[in-house]
């Protein structure tokens, strides 16, 4: 008897499971990847299309290429899913039956939850370089800064990449050294939280960076409102930072589609799920993965990544009537861009914080961990070419586990007993 | 670890203040908490907030963010400012005797 895979999204985490099992699964297996549109955009890229280190058409390619043969690309809105009878229903009225249903939808931008954002100065004065259309108009826009205050503020979190708002900072800083104008350019970091680095041994590292390249920092703000025709942030308790050009990163949440789906996400919208199996609470024939889901951990294609082992896993598990596996450990693994061809990387899982020492081959490297190094600028660069080639195609990367390796990381600096993420 | 009494039990705190074993707090100590970081006197809707903090915490390791406090404990994010100044989803985890939240970086 055929089965059905149904998977909603056709980026990172979609693709790769789709690819990943089709390959495990027989024929009597059918697989088929819903999303709305046909361009897949690689995400890593959009920090550098404000520089013009990227051009926009290099970063976006086709969804429904990036998939093997066998399996279907169906492109529509998916409207809601009904959990309790193995259902998806998509805009216009047509519906999917699934044996099992993966959700990797990611996260979606929600600039209309802060009061005037999106609305007075956006494309103007405003800009968020976490979509292709705003990035792509913000490198003109930064083009043109020559003096003033640019302010870059992630509303709250959770948020895709949480580090990518740190490196925007850190390649403006670059960026308007080259262009001679970085003495008349004020460069303000505005975050939620209490700090720039909240994880006590990167923190212990990294905290003098942001002074080093001369970025103020405006810690505890949680932006209430963005008023973009005084050039202004207001907080909640009402203090304000102006502005010139501010790039904002809008509050995230899940996928339309789960909040209008009973029980499958949570107060934000994002899946509830098990973080080390992977199943949705829902129902035991839904799973998820990537930016859509609400697991403690990064936002990140490398968490994503990582994931797809378990998710195949637990999936072949649950066809074949056995137990999951717990194996999802959290691990994440990012790259930090720090200008002048230089960055960081940082490895962590749920339960141990980014330490320092040598990756992917305990004391051999070739990559510095949270230490700036050419090499990972260059493995940053070339990870480009991986995610195409090798990690969407659903292959291993060469060396890299999906669970963290405590091997070759500085353990004399844990333990710390966390409270959660933000 | 700092060593410290509250209400004349020995307790576990970081170096923040935050507590590291949630089940050493009990609710006589919140108002002492409370007083040292500048709340005066801790009233029904600062409660609602704190049993919120600790209940989502012990169900499910996690200390909610203050999005999600504004969405389900009742009192929506200004008034959270309004209570507990600064930092509403820290302060309320300090007072409600759970770690301290992290962010993932």
């Amino acid at each position: 008897m055929s089965r059905r895979i149904v998977i909603l999204g056709g980026g990172t985490g979609g693709t790769l499971a789709a690819n990943r099992l089709r390959r495990v699964c027989g024929a009597d297996v059918e697989i088929i990847v819903v999303d709305r549109d046909d361009r897949h955009v690689y995400q890593p890229g959009l920090l550098f299309v404000p520089f013009g280190l990227a051009e926009p058409e290099e970063i976006v390619r086709s969804r429904r290429a990036q998939l093997h043969d066998g399996v279907d690309f169906r492109l529509a809105e998916v409207e809601h899913v009904d959990a309790p009878a193995s259902t998806v229903h998509l805009a216009g009225g047509e519906t999917i039956a699934y044996d099992v249903l993966v959700v990797a939808s990611g996260a979606a931008l929600l600039p209309e939850e802060t009061e005037g954002l999106g609305g007075a100065g956006w494309g103007q004065e405003v800009f968020t370089f976490f979509e292709l259309e705003s990035a792509t108009a913000l490198a003109a826009a930064l083009a043109e800064l020559d003096r003033g205050r640019l302010v870059v503020n992630p509303v709250d979190m959770p948020i895709k990449c949480p580090v990518a708002p740190l490196e925007f900072c850190f390649l403006a800083d670059w960026y308007l050294r080259e262009r001679g104008v970085r003495d008349a350019v004020q460069i303000t970091y505005v975050t939620s939280l209490d700090a720039a680095f909240t994880k006590p041994v990167a923190s212990a590292h990294l905290a003098g960076l942001l002074a080093a390249k001369g970025i103020a920092l405006e810690t505890e703000f949680a932006t209430g409102q963005v008023d973009g025709a005084q050039g202004r942030l207001v907080s909640y308790d009402d203090r304000e930072v102006p502005f010139d050009l501010l790039v904002s990163i809008p509050l995230h949440g899940g996928p339309a589609h789960v909040g209008r789906s009973p029980g499958l996400g949570d107060e934000l919208g994002f899946v509830a799920t098990d973080p080390h199996t992977l199943q949705a609470r829902v129902a035991p024939n839904v799973f998820a993965l990537g930016d859509a889901t609400n697991l403690p951990t990064s936002k990140a294609g490398s968490v994503t990544h990582f994931e797809g082992d378990t998710l195949v896993a637990n999936i072949a598990h649950h066809l074949a009537g056995e137990p999951l596996e717990p194996s999802f450990d959290g691990h994440s693994n990012c790259f930090i861009e720090t200008g002048f061809h230089k960055a960081l990387l940082i490895d962590f899982n749920y339960d141990v914080e980014p330490l320092p020492g040598r990756f992917p081959e305990p004391h051999l490297g070739p990559l510095a961990l949270l230490k700036e190094s050419r090499m990972n600028h260059m493995a940053k660069l070339a990870f480009q070419w991986m995610y195409w080639h090798v990690l969407l195609p659903g292959r291993d990367l060469p060396g890299i586990s999906p669970q963290l390796q405590l091997a070759g990381k500085d353990l004399s600096q844990l333990p710390t007993l966390q409270g959660g993420p933000r | 670890m700092t060593p410290e009494t509250l209400e004349g039990t020995p307790v576990e705190l970081d170096a923040e203040g935050f507590f590291l074993r949630p089940e050493q707090w009990t609710r006589d100590m919140a108002d002492a908490i409370a007083r040292e970081n500048g709340i005066a006197e801790l009233t029904d809707r600062h409660w609602t907030v704190i049993d919120f903090m600790r209940t989502t915490y012990l169900d499910t390791g996690s200390a909610p963010s203050i999005r999600s406090l504004g969405k389900l404990s009742g009192v929506p994010i200004k008034e959270l400012y309004g209570l507990f100044p600064k930092g509403p989803a820290k302060l309320a985890a300090k007072i409600a005797g759970i770690p301290k939240p992290r962010g993932c970086i």
